[in-house]
């Protein structure tokens, strides 16, 4: 038996990519390992890249690749390198729509080779399909998230009867597939053609009545759909790096996934078909809150702070689109050298996306050892003189502990208003994200300081240090 | 290649890479998440061996044009989740060798 020596080098490097990116994958899940993490999936991808110019089943195209990946390397690079950490969300929707639409493109070609004599059993055939499909909804879908996180799309499409009508057209597209399953070579270019373009009308429609705010929800599945698809095309290649890295992030984003609806207490069922999250934000009425709106002047908000033991500062997506992050950090610098004990506590879907508002704080110099998430931080509310609410809203709105009624009943938040006092950091008197109002903000012991996140953030800044 | 894998063997692989997927993210802190879900993004970016494949066996011109879209869309899945997640990662610090405390 002779051994082919170019078909054991690509599954050797196949192999050795396999192990690097469980072994990147596993140091990504601490931050002082993370980025030794992605730089071990990266050589990974290179090396299984580079030996797959030597792919036994690859005769030709050799050119066209080329200038495939050139052009698929030089515009997406240089938006990665560019892009701000805000508008992070819609890029990673944005490549991993790019993956489910090239596992998409990888069905169309075996299933169009097929009509030309290149047999596949039935069962090969059946996974490409449904690799199709669910990579064609990743896709489509992607993008339509893209566009609404984007701003780009900003009315969510809801019509009488749309789950039944959006029900038909799932099933004419599995009725298509398994058409195009039972017809083997005979099928028409025709049916195959319409089974994807109804394929990713599918994705548009299914994507476009989710609003905003469930969106993170909505991206970590289509990244597990797209990891569930490239390893369903695995096997029609039958190319087990694709199996095994689809696979483990099929997997693995499943379980983000819930981790992220468990978070916003959500149900996977409830975002996806329920519409919630659709309104936006309506002018508050008040009606039937106890209490009233108190506001309070920088320097005073200052002085609180200034002379607090222990500060906790919870920030929202309405910091990062301040871009408050690096005045919030240089001011938490300030009541540190004072001797004021300061932390950052996170909602988990606090951003667009759980990690999120991480990221944001990161990047404008914050530690991670400052910054603590929801579970370890709500007892030590009780103990704090001062909560500092900056541009968050859902997630310290009270009302998801006591009203059953509320759309957020349920949802775990920080317990802001167990601070002796909470001060709230805010544009204008509207409701968030969501549109419900918030029951902390009439508080007896909260103070509404009202303007944009940025400029108020400097305020208190330079009243803090006139302060000496 | 598709010869090499019997149906049960692939199974065995599929369920055993889904329990590494879901073990290895197990325990991950909330404050990963997104870079998580960046990272686990560039992995499928694999795909792009999958779409060099189908465009080097592509023969009529409709099947190249696909396949030539195919591996533009994954080299971008593979290509901007590395950049954007690096950006992410380079980024955490903690305040022992930092400025603060």
């Amino acid at each position: 038996m002779s051994i082919n020596w170019q078909t054991l080098l690509v599954d050797s490097v196949y192999f050795l990519a396999a192990i690097l990116f469980i072994l990147g994958l596993k140091k990504m899940c601490s931050p002082v390992t993370a980025r030794g993490g992605i730089v071990w999936a990266g050589v990974g991808m290179i090396l299984a890249t580079l030996v797959t110019f030597l792919h036994p089943h690859i005769g030709s195209n050799f050119g066209l690749m080329g200038i495939a990946i050139m052009i698929g390397t030089l515009p997406t690079w240089w938006f990665a390198k560019r892009v701000a950490m805000t508008d992070m969300p819609q890029m990673i929707a944005i490549y991993n729509g790019m993956g489910g639409g090239a596992a998409a493109t990888i069905a169309a070609v075996e299933l169009m080779r097929v009509t030309t004599g290149h047999a596949l059993p039935v069962t090969v055939q059946t996974l490409a399909v449904l690799g199709a499909i669910i990579g064609s909804i990743s896709f489509s879908g992607s993008i339509i998230a893209f566009a609404k996180l984007q701003g780009l799309i900003k009315k969510s499409f809801i019509f009488p009867n749309q789950q039944i009508f959006n029900l038909l057209i799932l099933l004419i597209v599995l009725a298509l597939g398994a058409f195009v399953v039972v017809q083997g070579a005979s099928v028409t270019m025709i049916i195959i053609i319409s089974f994807f373009v109804l394929a990713l009308v599918f994705g548009i429609l299914m994507t476009l009545p989710i609003g905003g705010a469930d969106m993170p929800v909505v991206i970590s599945l289509f990244n597990a759909m797209t990891g569930l698809a490239v390893a369903f095309e695995g096997f029609v290649l039958g190319n087990a790096a694709m199996i095994i890295a689809g696979t483990v992030v099929g997997a693995a984003g499943t379980l983000l996934t819930q981790l992220m609806a468990k978070a916003m207490n959500r149900s996977l069922g409830n975002v996806l078909f329920s519409g919630f999250g659709a309104a936006e934000g309506q002018e508050a009425t008040g009606e039937g809150v106890e209490g009233s709106l108190k506001p309070i002047e920088a320097a005073d908000a200052a002085i609180m702070m200034a002379y607090a033991e222990q500060v906790i500062i919870i920030p929202g997506y309405g910091l990062a689109v301040a871009q408050a992050q690096h005045k919030i950090w240089e001011l938490t610098k300030a009541l540190t050298e004072r001797g004021v004990r300061v932390k950052f506590a996170i909602h988990p879907v606090a951003g667009r996306m759980p990690g999120h508002m991480n990221v944001l704080l990161a990047e404008a110099g914050v530690p991670y050892d400052i910054i603590s998430d929801l579970d370890e931080i709500n007892e030590e509310f009780e103990q704090t003189d001062v909560a500092l609410v900056i541009g968050a809203n859902d997630v310290v709105n009270p009302i998801a502990r006591t009203d059953p009624s509320s759309p957020i009943y349920g949802m775990p938040i920080l317990n802001a208003d167990k601070a002796k006092n909470t001060i709230v950091i805010k544009r204008g008197r509207g409701t968030g994200f969501s549109g419900i109002e918030n029951y902390l903000f009439y508080a007896d012991n909260t103070r509404m300081l009202y303007g944009d996140g940025q400029k108020m953030a400097a305020e208190l800044l330079q009243e803090a240090k006139s302060l000496g | 290649m598709i010869e090499g894998f019997a149906g049960f063997t692939a199974l065995y692989i599929f369920m055993l890479a889904g329990f590494t997927g879901y073990e290895v993210i197990a325990r991950v802190p909330v404050i990963l998440h997104t870079p998580l879900m960046s990272g686990s993004n560039f992995v499928h970016g694999i795909v792009l061996v999958g779409a060099m494949v189908a465009l080097g066996h592509a023969d009529t011109n409709l099947e190249k044009v696909i396949g030539f879209i195919g591996v533009i869309l994954a080299t971008g899945n593979a290509v901007g989740g590395y950049f954007v997640t690096e950006r992410m990662l380079e980024m955490f610090k903690t305040s022992k060798k930092g400025e603060a405390k």
